[in-house]
């Protein structure tokens, strides 16, 4: 049988998503063994589009996306990317649900270009002078940028297999997502590849796995402020952890080094707008009303990892 | 152009508020035709993305009602309610939509009067604001 054969587009990402992969070290080796890479743009393999536009429709078994979909270079790339692959799979927080990178939808494309091209301190740039989607250079070179628009999570412009959260995904994660995806031992079609348990499950700081109750919420802190008790619930000491409600995949990263989680890992399965279900779920926690008003940047916070895949998307009025 | 006429999402728990509008029915309290009224067992019950996917989806107000603190059926239904609801109004504000828009009130199973009046204050406020912004397409 021949091998599988893989493609791999980084779009609206910062490149992380595929040093996890290459952080499978020795089992990377056996990946690439196994499997065929036709096309891994723009970081690991020399690949052009015309490559990828070249091949036939479902003529690569497994295509992988990172990152968002955020100019109408990405939107054209992932349209082909579905029309080549088999399987497609959103990898990493970016694509399935918008990532870090989505929170440029609370300003408007031409605020962020002003920010950064005209509006920040360091800037020199009298003529104000901002990228042109296109250009004549010295009257005969035409030359083009892709658009740009609102972040969007792969599945609102293409159909989606199979998610993995994380930013990036932790390598364990991501073995045994590749070693699924080798051995066929995939969950139906539009599911996240995940354990299905969420971070508290598995976390060492939650009291309920040692029998004990899980306390309200009395005080809400900051990251930086004071040391969580060592062995401690954060969300009990006021650290505002959204592990309940994000899958536990990553070998629970943050609360083992004293910060809460921020949601990176994706939703639990059931839940489709992590955002607003964390605010839900954290509200609960609280031991009374008043510490609502407490909480500071409630969409920076519960918002971080998921705007653009959240019901509203982006900020309203911006 | 039809004249715009708002759509306004009242979630209402079965144990007060839901029969505070009945009640408003039976006395001929009269409020605007621009309420639609979906029952729900608590207030407890409404989870904040009842609120978000009823944004999403065009509604031009939402109002949540639930029974006076010591009502609840359920015993702690509604302080639950208040703190989510809370959060999530504070982000959705954050988020550009207009305070006003979404509102939490108890309103008890006899008080058919106050249901008519909150509905009829609800409707002209939300005219007030016009329509979802989500809706209109301002600025997408
Ligand atoms: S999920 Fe994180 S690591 Fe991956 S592309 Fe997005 S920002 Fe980078
Ligand atoms: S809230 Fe955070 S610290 Fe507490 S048990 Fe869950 S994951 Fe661990
Ligand atoms: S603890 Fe949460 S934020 Fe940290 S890596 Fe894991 S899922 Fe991501
Ligand atoms: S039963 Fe009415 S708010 Fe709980």
């Amino acid at each position: 049988m021949s091998k599988p054969k893989l493609a791999y587009y980084l779009a609206g990402g910062c490149g992380g998503c595929d040093i996890a992969v290459v952080d499978l070290s020795e089992t990377l080796v056996d990946v690439a063994l196994a499997v065929d890479i036709v096309f891994w743009a723009p970081t690991v393999a020399d690949a052009k589009y015309k490559d990828l536009e070249a091949m036939p429709d479902g003529s690569i078994d497994v295509g992988l996306i990172t990152g968002n979909v955020r100019n109408s270079e990405h939107d054209h790339i992932v349209k082909v990317m579905r029309k080549k692959c088999k399987v497609l799979i959103a990898y990493g927080i970016c694509a399935t649900s918008g990532g870090i990178k989505s929170l440029v939808n609370l300003y408007t494309t031409e605020q962020l270009l002003d920010k950064a091209y005209v509006d920040t301190m360091s800037t020199d740039n009298p003529d104000k002078v901002i990228p042109q989607t296109s250009c004549i250079v010295d009257s005969k070179y035409d030359l083009t940028l892709p658009a740009l628009f609102d972040a969007k999570p792969l599945d609102q412009v293409v159909s989606v297999d199979y998610y993995i959260g994380g930013c990036p995904p932790h390598y364990d994660h991501v073995k045994t997502a590749f070693t699924a995806l080798l051995t066929g031992q995939l969950p139906p079609p539009g599911s996240w590849i995940t354990s299905g348990k969420a971070l508290c499950e598995v976390c060492g700081r939650n009291p309920v796995l040692t029998g004990k109750p899980k306390k309200f919420t009395t005080t809400i802190k900051r990251t930086f402020e004071g040391t969580p008790t060592e062995g401690a619930c954060l969300l009990e000491e006021g650290y505002l952890c959204l592990g309940p409600i994000t899958q536990g995949d990553c070998g629970v990263k943050c609360p083992n080094a004293n910060m809460p989680c921020r949601g990176c890992g994706g939703p639990i399965p059931g839940v489709k707008d992590f955002g607003t279900r964390a605010i839900s779920a954290i509200a609960s926690m609280l031991e009374k009303e008043e510490l609502v008003d407490e909480i500071p940047d409630p969409v920076h916070l519960f918002y971080r990892y998921t705007l653009a895949g959240s019901a509203l998307g982006k900020k309203l009025n911006r | 152009m039809a004249e715009w006429e708002p759509r306004i999402i009242v979630i209402a728990c079965h144990w007060c508020t839901y029969q505070g509008a009945d009640l408003a029915g039976s006395l001929r309290y009269s409020y605007p035709p621009s309420i639609h009224i979906v029952r729900v067992p608590c207030s407890g019950r409404v989870e904040p993305e009842f609120i978000t996917e009823a944004i999403k989806s065009g509604a031009d107000g939402v109002f949540v009602g639930g029974c006076h603190f010591g009502d609840c059926h359920y015993r702690s239904g509604n302080y639950n309610t208040i703190k989510r609801f809370n959060l999530l109004k504070r982000a959705l504000v954050d988020l550009g939509l207009e305070d006003e828009r979404v509102k939490l009130e108890w309103i008890s199973g006899s008080e058919g009067k106050k249901f008519a009046e909150e509905m009829t204050v609800f409707d002209a406020k939300i005219r007030e604001l016009g329509p979802n912004p989500i809706k209109g397409g301002a600025n997408v």
